[in-house]
């Protein structure tokens, strides 16, 4: 076993306090050790996008992080997403539009997804398209994921802002 | 009681509505647990030692030092699985004592963490000698080929043929012939959720498989042999899967080593690949050289189709190289063929092996059959629109191979993507602006096929059993074959049963995914979940409806032919007044002096005939075409294909879910625009070169281009309101499309796909010398 050091840092809006072996990266000790397995395994090469969770805001492929470097920051997954009043928007707009197929890669799309629109209320398509050009789908072809990003957006536009 | 005046629930019907996945809100919050995403107690990590070359002896093993490594419970050889045969044709064995190709499993190690058995493997010694090796078919059919299996002294394996009517004749006949030679490539499934399976025995020598399967019925029976026990032992369990298009049709190594390494261990044992592994070990989509020709007359009426294929079949036979069977269908079928010379062989080589990939056969046959039908309009010199139009069947043809095309609009499906891209202008527009100046060229290709839309009879049996049962809360459960893999057949299923029994889509739960509680299918392939399974989930619904308006027609006095079930009421049909809540009828007919419950079986078997020998027969319900229209910009520096548009016109007999339609396009669509422009398996010397995300180039947002679908709706007779099969015919059509738009762009033809940015710039500079 390898060397292991005790790390503190939030996740999901709770505190939590985990012992990680100094090797291991974030998504391990997500679906292994703290049993967040909605962060998935597609690579860990850091090239599909499947493992995206947002760390102090900022979405990036867990599978590179080392865990140990969750210290003190604020890691989002996509269980995180969702609040006691239900689906978060982005979650919603998916699974109305059609976009959940097989859905193993739509945990760290949504996160792309609702990060993207996040940084930039007035997302257009092809921004959506550059944005999520790191996260692989094999059923949907896009297509559908894109309709619920933009009407993500629309819901922004007339709605709240 | 005062008796308040019910207000009428209208009559409303979901089909061709939007109904989302019962799934896709656990998908989209993380809560569904995968099979990779699986623990159970005691549960140990199973890993697989690869040859890591392509073909040779083992000299030695020694697993010694793996086996005295603290955590390891269990290390086993090709020796713990000799005799253990399986596969299509009994020609693979879950551990080998031989090397036939890089990913051949030498040796598999079950340890308490996944860190020991990668360990593990690192200190088994294995010692080979190199023998030569064959890395292409036409090189192992050659005399001097090394002889790779025992029983195949020339390589062959599987032989298909198909001919009807006289060749030589039809050939005299022909003004025109197109005649070139076809490579379709090596691409593989790239599911996200990779391979996994996790094996239990219990101490009466019964087996529970969680597997990603998509056939768990056969499934059964191809994985006993490769366990020496008996199929009815097996019990298949099927948990969520991230993605599979025909890449578990069959049994691979890794899910007889799970449980090799369970029975060994006594304890559960868990195998899952690395993305690597997944590369490298998973099936690929059958590579071949199809030597293609095709003849017409002056006025551009088809004389014959020939085609000559040889198949890469690799190290061993899974279902890649039984294609020709769909392959001889194209090239017989589509268009009106009158003459058909059809022959493959398979030749074992030291590749990685094919299985079943979505569009079996098909996307490689019209990728030659599209192309030549281009070819040959240009030859004859007409708008290949009219050229289509003028050789397209109608409604009740019969093909040389006796596929009955009872409803027929190919004529239509041509048409309307036509009409709706403005083909006929801007192909003539670009055409004329191929030989002027200028770097970016526009392009526009059409193509069609046709394929199976109603299950294929390839099985003695291409039926489904559904259970179907309506509890005392009125909600209803259905129990049936039918595999979701992705595609949304749950979608499909809740949307039939709502139509049938007037309840909400949420009162529904589909139970598919125990082998020991569902009833026989024959899995999700041949485009035939919708069709089979809708077919058997409408049958076992009615027979429920029509229990339980009986017995309203006893309580309430009025004849069951004049009410329906409606807004979880029973009401009268005419003016649809409820009469009485579901749930209460059901509660009342359960606590009756003669109790009675709904639960209802049905066995649906198909109107098709079996696929024979000689390959002469109807061998699916029902058949369907597809139209695509690509327009493109060619980079002519570069070689950068880049699709703007894709219009396609598909006959998909009725919507049913419009929603999960629409998906099941823009995906197969997806998948065939990465066959057709970048994915491709890089093998040097049997080794696969890019076994990874970034040099095995999937199709990414960006380049998704503009989707304008057309469903074209036939009304078959046989489907389920009139529904034919949907999803392969996306993925078929589209490279073809592509190919057609790059000659149209700039006259360059490319035979061996992908259509990648290098064939491209040279192929375009090549013609460019030539024309100096």
């Amino acid at each position: 076993m390898s060397l292991a050091t005790e790390i503190k840092f939030t996740l999901n809006g709770r505190p939590v306090a985990v012992r990680v072996p100094v090797t291991m990266k974030t998504l391990t000790m997500l679906r292994d050790l703290l049993g967040l397995t909605g962060t998935k395994y597609a690579c860990g090469e850091g090239e599909c996008g499947a493992c995206t969770v947002k760390v102090d805001g900022k979405t990036l492929n867990s599978c590179l992080m080392h865990a140990v470097d969750c210290d003190g920051r604020e890691v989002v997954t996509i269980e995180g997403l969702k609040t006691p009043e239900g689906m978060n928007p982005m979650q919603r707009a998916f699974v109305d539009h059609g976009a959940v197929q097989c859905g193993f890669c739509m945990p760290g799309m949504i996160m792309q997804a609702d990060y993207l629109v996040g940084e930039n209320p007035n997302l257009t398509r092809e921004d959506a398209q550059r944005g999520l050009e790191g996260n692989l789908c094999r059923c949907t072809g896009y297509t559908k994921v894109l309709d619920a990003v933009g009407s993500v957006v629309e819901q922004k536009c007339c709605g709240r802002c | 009681m005062e008796q308040k005046v019910a207000t009428p629930i209208e009559k409303k019907t979901l089909i061709g509505s939007r109904v989302k996945k019962p799934d896709a809100a656990d998908k989209a919050t993380g809560k569904t647990r995968y099979i990779n995403d699986m623990v159970l107690p005691q549960m140990l990590i199973g890993k697989v030692l690869f040859a890591g070359r392509p073909h040779a002896k083992i000299v030695s093993i020694d697993v010694s030092a793996a086996e005295r490594l603290p955590g390891v419970h269990a290390v086993l050889t090709g020796k713990d699985a000799a005799g253990l045969k399986f596969g299509f044709v009994r020609d693979n064995v879950p551990l080998k004592e031989k090397v036939l190709c890089e990913h051949d499993e030498i040796a598999a190690v079950a340890a308490d963490t996944e860190e020991i058995a990668l360990k593990a493997l690192e200190l088994i010694k294995v010692e080979y000698e190199d023998l030569p090796a064959v890395f292409s078919p036409e090189a192992g059919r050659e005399a001097s080929a090394p002889q790779l299996r025992e029983n195949f002294p020339d390589n062959k394996s599987l032989r298909f043929e198909f001919k009807h009517g006289d060749l030589a004749t039809a050939e005299a006949a022909s003004d025109f012939i197109a005649d070139n030679i076809f490579r379709p490539h090596h691409v593989t499934h790239c599911c996200m959720g990779t391979s996994c399976a996790i094996a239990d025995f219990d101490n009466n020598g019964k087996l529970t498989i969680w597997t990603q399967t998509q056939y768990p019925y056969n499934y059964k029976m191809d994985l006993a042999p490769a366990l020496g026990i008996a199929p009815g032992d097996i019990r298949v369990i099927q948990p969520p899967v991230g993605g599979a298009f025909g890449s578990k049709l069959d049994v691979y190594p890794y899910e007889p080593i799970a449980a090799l390494l369970a029975r060994k261990t006594g304890r559960p044992v868990k195998v899952i690949y690395s993305r690597e592994e997944e590369f490298k070990a998973s099936p690929t989509r059958q590579a071949a050289i199809i030597h293609m020709r095709t003849g017409c007359t002056r006025d551009g009426t088809l004389t014959f189709r020939s085609a000559d294929v040889l198949l890469d079949n690799g190290a061993y036979t899974s279902w890649g190289p039984t294609i020709p069977v769909i392959m001889m269908r194209t090239t017989s079928g589509h268009y009106r063929v009158p003459v058909v010379d059809f022959q493959a062989q398979a030749i074992y080589t030291n590749n990685p092996y094919a299985g079943s990939f979505r569009g079996y056969g098909n996307v490689q046959t019209t990728f030659a059959t599209a192309q030549q039908m281009d070819i040959l309009a240009d030859q004859v010199d007409i708008d290949p629109l009219a050229f289509h139009l003028k050789n397209a069947q109608k409604s009740g043809e019969v093909t040389p191979q006796k596929s009955f095309l009872r409803e027929c609009v190919l004529a239509e499906c041509l048409e309307t993507a036509a009409r709706a891209s403005d083909y006929s202008r801007k192909r003539a527009a670009y055409a004329a602006e191929r030989g002027k100046p200028g770097r970016y060229k526009k392009g526009i290709g059409l193509a069609s096929s046709i394929h199976n839309a109603g299950g294929a009879k390839i099985h003695k049996s291409d039926g489904i059993g559904t259970i179907l049962k309506v509890d005392d809360y009125a909600r209803v459960t259905v129990i049936t074959g039918a595999s979701e893999i992705g595609q949304g057949i749950d979608a499909v299923i809740n949307l039939i049963v709502a139509e049938e029994l007037g309840v909400p889509l949420e009162h529904i739960t589909i139970i598919n995914n125990d082998s020991d509680i569902a009833p026989w299918d024959v899995g999700v392939h041949a485009s035939r979940t919708t069709f089979i399974a809708g077919n058997g989930t409408r049958r076992a619904a009615r027979k429920a409806k029509a229990q339980i308006l009986k017995a309203a027609e006893k309580m309430l006095g009025e004849p069951a032919a004049a009410l329906e079930l409606r807004g979880g009421s029973v009401v009268r049909d005419q003016c649809g007044t409820p009469l009485i809540k579901l749930d209460r009828l059901l509660r009342q007919m359960h606590f009756q002096a003669e109790p009675e419950l709904v639960m209802v079986t049905d066995y649906y078997e198909p109107n098709s005939q079996p696929e024979g020998a000689d390959h002469v027969s109807d061998h699916s319900a029902a058949y369907s075409h597809a139209v695509h229209i690509a327009e493109i910009t060619v980079d002519t520096l570069t070689g950068e294909i880049k699709v703007d548009k894709i219009t396609s016109a598909q006959d998909v007999g009725r919507v049913i879910n419009r929603m999960g339609l629409e998906a099941q396009t823009e995906g197969g669509i997806a998948i065939g625009l990465g066959y057709a422009l970048s994915e491709n398996m890089q093998l040097e010397g049997g080794m696969l070169k890019n076994p990874c995300f970034r040099d095995y180039k999937l199709i990414t947002a960006p380049e998704m281009p503009e989707l304008e679908m057309h469903f074209i709706e036939s009304h078959c007779a046989e489907g389920p309101y009139g529904a034919k099969g949907v999803s392969e015919l996306p993925t078929i059509v589209i490279a073809p499309a592509i190919a057609n738009a790059l000659f149209n762009a700039t006259g360059v033809r490319i035979f061996n796909p992908p259509l990648s940015p290098e064939k491209v710039a040279r192929a375009i500079h090549e013609t460019r010398q030539g024309g100096n």
